[in-house]
């Protein structure tokens, strides 16, 4: 079986965000950059898939050269190979159009990824291959196994879980607890330095959306407690201060 | 068996995010960064959820050392081959420092097995011990320990009076051994003791050899997670196939301990980082006289200087890491690093500890624990004051040893 699992270089859940530029641009200055979490669990499903089933593992990520030691990593977890599309990851359909171009080029049977991306939280992109690949595209996947030509799964759903078989190939954006995060071994490490990683170029450069401007939530205000028998005081405040009664 | 698990882990999130206020990461590859990371969310997941518990009920978790195994702590710096890492001194050094950022003891027993067990078995081992002992040894499915020190001989190891004899088929052990890490679990001991000529040379003495026991050490303040025991040797016969054929005198153990040493200088940083990151974090939480105590100049002095301290000593060991891959490190310099390093941590901890103010004397946070730990780096591996006489020697050419 080969699958193919689309990462994205995202930075730490504890940095600090800070913009640049008018509020245009990202400011990379100290923060450190991960494998997106919901992408981290899509990979851990794809090295137990891959082990179990034998076959060939491909990690994916649209990303200038930085974005290289993410794609190492994922490599020591246990991916046999790895392709980076040279381009700034401009929209999701920018993205989506590579990855679905290197996905038919590849002929995967399995096509995973995160339920999103935790950057930008579009969340689009695994059903923006499926549209353009014309293959089911199914997310959140917390569950997933695989029998035969046929996949098992259990969806995500408002309130409850939907069980869903479909027939490879397909497209599916996972999310916890379908695997638990793999952490690199010594050895994986050593051996991801002799394993492939080809740099390809961008087969399009079409872009539905562009980014104007950021802006960073208001800071948290200072709390104030008032004490449980003093609610005199908490309307008094409500009302001149807070200016919300 | 969850209700005990729960009670074993610790509520509180590791939220430990590392040290660099000189760029220091630029030093680094990489891969030294990958290694580091993997090691660090190894600490988090394994080892900081219940190591509060295991130190307090003096617990060794025998469980860990088949988890060190599968993530690659155990002799990192031993060829592939034999089923080691393959990777570089600066590797090395970093998952010492990650493992004792959790914790000093288990540290102390990733040392032993690599650096005390795993490295005079690749390097003065015959080719069948080393397929025999190091696979194993590196995957965790074999435990092993270093034995030197004894009772009466622990600055002045070549004083040691264990000893064998050459009975023609075999070797006869006597003698006993004393702080002895991981002992009382170890499936092997690697143990220096004297031939009738008085040379000292390397045996591996295996668990279930008839006369050989391992009586643990009780009552320890001071690296609680990990085990100490001691080897008692009342007239082992030694296979000869077990003595290390390929280096002989003091000045072989003396070698392993370089590269144990050289991991400590490392690891030192780690438990140095965790209390200061547990410091600055409660300094600037705890509010007295109406303000976080993070705004006293005197807690800033004391956070200013455990910074500087840990970034000279990131420079010391990352430059003593770089010559130990030109294989250009001598003991002195290990010395040297070994020393300020480890006294840099225990100083730091002891500040740390004031910051917590009456919080710091508990379980709650890591400071007590790493504390006590470190009295026990600061005396094993050649003590603060003996790694001082060999920096004299090498700067005067005489020895004050004796
Ligand atoms: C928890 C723990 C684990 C250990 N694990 C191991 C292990 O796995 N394997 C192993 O072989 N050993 C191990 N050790 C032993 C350790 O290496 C020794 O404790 C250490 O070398 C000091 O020896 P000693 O305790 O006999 O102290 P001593 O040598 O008796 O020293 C006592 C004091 O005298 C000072 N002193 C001694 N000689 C001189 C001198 N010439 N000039 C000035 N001062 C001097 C020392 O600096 C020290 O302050 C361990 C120890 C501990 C505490």
């Amino acid at each position: 079986m080969k699958i193919l699992v689309c990462i994205t270089h995202v930075p730490d859940t504890t940095s600090k965000i800070q913009f640049t530029d008018n509020n245009t641009k990202f400011d990379k200055t100290g923060v450190q950059f991960i494998i997106g979490p919901y992408d981290d669990y899509a990979l851990a499903r794809a090295v137990e898939l891959r082990d179990q089933t034998g076959g060939e593992l491909t990690v994916l990520n649209v990303g200038e050269a930085e974005t290289e030691p993410t794609l190492r990593k994922a490599l020591a977890i246990g991916a046999d190979k790895a392709i980076r599309v040279n381009a700034f990851p401009k929209d999701a359909y920018f993205v989506a159009l590579q990855i679905a171009h290197y996905a038919k080029e590849g002929a995967y049977d399995l096509i995973l990824m995160g339920r999103e991306s935790i950057d930008f939280n579009g969340g689009m992109v695994h059903g923006m291959v499926g549209e353009l690949l014309g293959m089911p595209s199914i997310s959140p996947v917390m569950k997933l196994d695989i029998e035969g030509q046929s996949a098992k799964m259990a969806r995500e759903i408002e309130g409850g879980k939907e069980y869903i078989e479909v027939d490879l190939p397909f497209i599916a954006g996972c999310q916890e607890p379908i695997a638990e995060w793999k952490i690199p071994n010594m050895r994986g490490i050593m051996s991801a330095r002799t394993k492939p990683l080809d740099v390809v170029e961008t087969i399009s450069d079409e872009t539905f959306s562009q980014v104007n401007a950021f802006q960073l939530p208001p800071a948290k205000g200072a709390v104030q407690l008032i004490d449980k028998d003093n609610v005199e005081e908490l309307v008094r405040l409500l009302k001149n201060e807070a200016k919300i009664l | 068996m969850e209700a005990v698990e729960a009670k074993h882990k610790s509520q509180k999130q590791d939220q430990f995010e590392g040290v660099d206020f000189y760029q220091i990461d630029d030093l680094l590859s990489e891969e030294h960064k990958l290694v580091r990371g993997a090691i660090r969310d190894f600490v988090k997941k394994e080892i900081s959820p219940s190591i509060e518990q295991w130190a307090q009920d003096a617990h060794f978790p025998y469980e860990i050392v088949r988890k060190f195994g599968e993530v690659g702590a155990f002799g990192p710096q031993i060829p592939e081959t034999y089923g080691g890492g393959g990777l570089d001194y600066i590797s090395y050094g970093l998952i010492m420092q990650e493992i004792e950022r959790g914790d000093s003891g288990m540290r102390s027993t990733a040392s032993v097995q690599g650096s005390l067990v795993m490295y005079p078995i690749y390097k003065f081992g015959s080719e069948e011990q080393r397929n025999k002992f190091l696979p194993k040894l590196a995957s965790g499915e074999m435990l092993g320990c270093f034995g030197l020190t004894e009772p009466d001989h622990g600055s002045n190891p070549s004083g040691m009076t264990t000893h064998f004899k050459d009975m023609g088929d075999h070797y006869l052990l006597n003698g006993a051994k004393m702080w002895i890490s991981n002992s009382p679990k170890a499936d092997i001991a690697v143990v220096w003791a004297k031939n009738e000529a008085g040379r000292i040379h390397g045996l591996i003495v295996e668990r279930g050899m008839e006369g050989f026991s391992t009586p643990e050490t009780h009552n320890k303040w001071s690296l609680r997670a990990s085990c100490t025991g001691e080897l008692v040797f009342d007239n082992v016969k030694v296979p000869k196939e077990n003595l290390l054929p390929n280096k002989s005198g003091l000045g072989a153990p003396l070698m392993c301990l370089d590269s144990a040493r050289f991991g400590i200088a490392w690891g030192a940083i780690g438990a140095a980082m965790d209390c200061y990151d547990s410091a600055r974090r409660y300094a600037m939480e705890r509010i007295q006289f109406d303000k976080p105590i993070a705004s006293f100049q005197l807690i800033q002095k004391k956070l200013a200087e455990m910074l500087t301290e840990i970034t000279k000593a990131q420079l010391l060991a990352w430059k003593l890491g770089k010559m130990m891959n030109e294989g250009k490190a001598t003991t002195s310099h290990i010395s040297l690093a070994k020393r300020n390093n480890v006294a840099m941590a225990l100083e730091i901890a002891r500040e740390a500890r004031q910051i917590h103010g009456g919080m710091g004397i508990t379980g709650e946070y890591p400071i007590m624990r790493h504390m006590m730990n470190l009295e026990s780096v600061i005396t094993y591996e050649g003590t603060h004051d003996i790694h001082l006489l060999i920096l004299g020697n090498e700067i005067t050419g005489i020895p004050a040893f004796k």
